[in-house]
């Protein structure tokens, strides 16, 4: 039975399109000229420059960290391309009427209308292609409220203060090796500010799609929740299929100030590779948030692409009473690998956090959960709940859990639950009996194993979620 | 004929269980299957619906003219082939009613019917649900996750009652229950007799035959039936036990 299993999860991708698109790239290679015009093409100020080339500085004396549990070639950061844009953004269209139609084909493809009447009532989207967000929908609707969500690269022209104040506040330039990388040639990404008291009036979203060839794709994200505010977030992302690996090294920081909350989900769906291996996005992200008194910070991500993930969204838990989550779904399938886990460092007195991990592995792939928790001398009665959940298709596959718990109060309580489990052939022949395909079968075990982390999306991504998991699990049965 | 079963040999594994076995049902037939643990009933109802790991040596199974083994098992069931489950497996996290919503519209999808909305499958279920005496927050819960032992036969029965199939295998959906769920399995199947439609109810005891009343009984044991006869040989195997089948008995506790 399980060879049938193996079969049903054989993947198609349906984002793997690539896009006839003119675009102006960089030559592959990096050095402080890159930057330098990275910085130019942006029209930014020179401290955002210097802060680049400080980071760039620390970035070549770093190392490559290599404690993940991943295996694979040592990437030449020499021939990459640190920028490419489509030549029909170089005038900056001021509407929608004014972008490529080649452009809004590739989102509508991807199932993304940019018209904002087509659009998922109630969600504003931020469109990055490549190392140019193409366009913010529903920005007058926000603006009316307050909220700002524009392109970071708009953010650094036009409020300087806000960015200057926290770019960087939360994970540091030279934090760790790809996050200074980032750091140094970060393209684009979005902005987001909620004022305070301010419940933003709409979900927010940006979706990454990387195009051109050997390009990388490094994007920043930054949202700051002021006081009392409250916001929820999603970013999704895709790749065409191709046999050259591409990186992609990403950073987020979030920052929820006293009695504010934010709500991050991700659907990452990157190109992951063939199924010997061959191609695929490296998927080196940081992210992490810092959560002020009584405020939340709340991590979603349904991670099905990539050939390799190695991410590890964080909270700190600076505040009293403050709240951190961690929601996870992992699969991964063919030779795909996954290191993916949080961390939540517990500073304030009565922080409380929640990990639920649920990794899925099939094929030939290894998903590993890595997760850290840590109390701080002062987190008096702070708690961790965490359970991590593994499930395997097949016997060729993977899971490991790597969970560090560190504590310097006793009075700190951190509870750690794990368990491991298989589709059974006797599940697998109960739905066949009752008359279902073993591909349905095995979508519907998966997607029962997730229940757990699919309620946390909001309702129009959990759909969305369920579906992607299911073409994962999509191929023919024979 | 609604099952013709000719000189079946079967194995699981290197062991041969079945060792000779012919079987006939007529449309509205109901039929008892009674014998010592270990004597292959639960291989009869595995090697029908297709298992993976029980292996025709020889013989046939035809059900309504088709030869079955030459269907996939989710065709089995789409042809109306039902085994209610001696131990029914959890799916933790799947709701009963999505379970049972994608298993009737699996079925009609093979007999080219429409998909019942959820709304039309609600309906259903909720009656289903009442008829075999469980709490509607059974639909929510995940499939058998939790559920006592009496509690998942009467989902298998549940679940009968939704599918309507024309052939059900009932694999000792009496073991385990007290007798009041004895007669909630045994209203439920009752219920689903039409004169068409056939089972094969397969037991240790001959309580269950109290209330499901059969037209064949046969006694099963080493893998051949060695005696077939009415409703009457159910009561003799009460009074005399399998003892005289000439062979050790396990416990009947046992349960197997
Ligand atoms: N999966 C299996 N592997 C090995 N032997 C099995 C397996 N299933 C059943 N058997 C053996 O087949 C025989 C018949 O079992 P079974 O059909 O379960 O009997 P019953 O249901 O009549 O109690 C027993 O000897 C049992 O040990
Ligand atoms: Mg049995």
């Amino acid at each position: 039975m399980s060879e049938q299993i193996e079969k049903a999860i054989a993947r198609k991708y349906d984002a793997g399109f690539v896009s006839e698109i003119e675009s102006d790239t960089f030559p592959p290679g990096l050095d402080e000229d890159v930057i330098r015009r990275i910085s130019e093409m942006k029209n930014e100020p020179e401290w955002m420059l210097e802060w680049r080339l400080q980071a760039y500085r620390a970035w070549l004396k770093m190392e490559e960290p290599d404690w993940a549990h991943l295996g694979y070639e040592r990437i030449d950061y020499q021939s990459i391309s640190y920028y490419s844009a489509p030549k029909s953004m170089k005038d900056k269209p001021k509407s929608l009427d004014e972008v490529d139609p080649e452009l809004i084909r590739t989102y509508e493809k991807l199932g993304i209308p940019l018209h904002e009447q087509k659009m998922l009532a109630g969600v504003a989207v931020d469109a990055v292609f490549d190392s140019v967000s193409v366009v913010t929908t529903f920005r007058e609707k926000l603006e009316e409220a307050g909220v700002i969500f524009c392109p970071i690269s708009e953010a650094i022209q036009k409020y300087p203060e806000l960015v200057k104040k926290y770019i960087g506040s939360v994970v540091p330039k030279g934090d760790n090796f790809f996050a200074a990388l980032n750091c140094a040639v970060f393209t684009d990404g979005s902005f987001v500010y909620i004022p305070k008291g301010v419940r933003c009036p709409m979900e927010l979203s940006t979706y990454f799609r990387i195009n051109e060839l050997n390009t990388g794709q490094f994007e920043r994200t930054l949202i700051v929740a002021d006081e009392g505010s409250h916001v929820s977030y999603l970013e999704g992302c895709t790749a065409p299929q191709r046999d050259e690996n591409q990186l992609h090294a990403a950073v987020v920081e979030l920052v929820a100030l006293d009695d504010a909350e934010i709500k991050y989900s991700t659907v990452q769906n990157w190109y992951p590779g063939d199924e010997n291996g061959k191609g695929g996005i490296y998927n080196f992200v940081t992210k992490r948030g810092i959560a002020h008194k009584n405020s939340k910070i709340s991590w979603t991500q349904v991670e099905t692409g990539s050939a390799i993930t190695w991410k590890y969204p964080s909270c700190i838990l600076k505040g009293d009473n403050s709240v951190g989550e961690f929601y996870s779904v992992a699969l991964t399938r063919g030779r795909q690998q996954a290191d993916t886990g949080t961390k939540m460092i517990h500073l304030g007195k009565n922080t409380k956090s929640t990990i639920v991990s649920k990794g899925i592995s099939a094929g030939h792939s290894s998903n590993a959960y890595r997760g850290l928790v840590k109390m701080g001398p002062g987190a008096d009665g702070a708690r961790n709940h965490t359970e991590c959940d593994s499930l395997l298709i097949g016997d060729k596959c993977a899971a490991h859990t790597f969970p560090y718990i560190e504590s310097s109060n006793p009075s700190a309580i951190v509870e750690h639950e794990a368990t491991t489990s298989k589709v059974s052939d006797d599940q697998m022949f109960l739905c066949k009996q009752r008359g279902l395909d073993a591909e349905k079968a095995v979508s519907m075990i998966v997607n029962g194993f997730c229940k757990e982390v699919f309620k946390e999306l909001p309702m129009e991504f959990a759909v969305e979620a369920g579906k992607l998991l299911e073409i994962s699990l999509e191929g023919s049965v024979g | 004929m609604m099952l013709t079963i000719k000189d079946l040999h079967a194995r699981v594994e290197d062991k041969v269980i079945l060792k000779g076995l012919n079987l006939e049902v007529k449309p509205g037939e109901v039929h008892a299957i009674m014998g010592p643990n270990g004597a292959g009933k639960s291989t009869l109802g595995y090697v029908m619906s297709g298992r993976d790991g029980y292996e025709l040596v020889s013989g046939s199974i035809e059900m309504n003219g088709d030869d079955l083994m030459e269907l996939e098992i989710e065709e089995r069931a789409q042809k109306g082939l039902f085994l209610a489950f001696q131990y029914p497996v959890e799916i933790p996290g799947v709701s009963n009613m999505e379970f049972m919503k994608e298993s009737v519209n699996a079925m009609r999808k093979a007999r080219g019917e429409e998909a019942l909305t959820a709304a039309e499958f609600l309906k259903m279920a909720k009656e289903a649900c009442k008829q075999v005496n469980l709490p509607l927050d059974f639909l929510k819960r995940g499939v058998n996750e939790g559920f006592s032992g009496g509690e998942k036969k009467r989902n298998e029965i549940m679940q009968l009652i939704l599918l309507k199939p024309a052939l059900a295998i009932l694999d000792e959906s009496d073991s385990g229950l007290d007798i009041d769920a004895l007669k909630v399995v045994a209203d439920g199947v009752n219920s689903q007799r039409d004169g068409k439609r056939s089972f094969i109810v397969v037991t240790h005891y001959q309580r269950l035959l109290d209330f499901i009343e059969p037209d064949y009984v046969h006694i099963l044991s080493d893998g051949v039936i060695v005696k077939s006869g009415g409703p009457e040989l159910a009561k003799e195997v009460e009074s005399t036990g399998y003892a005289w089948l000439g062979k050790p008995v396990e416990s009947e506790e046992a349960g197997a």
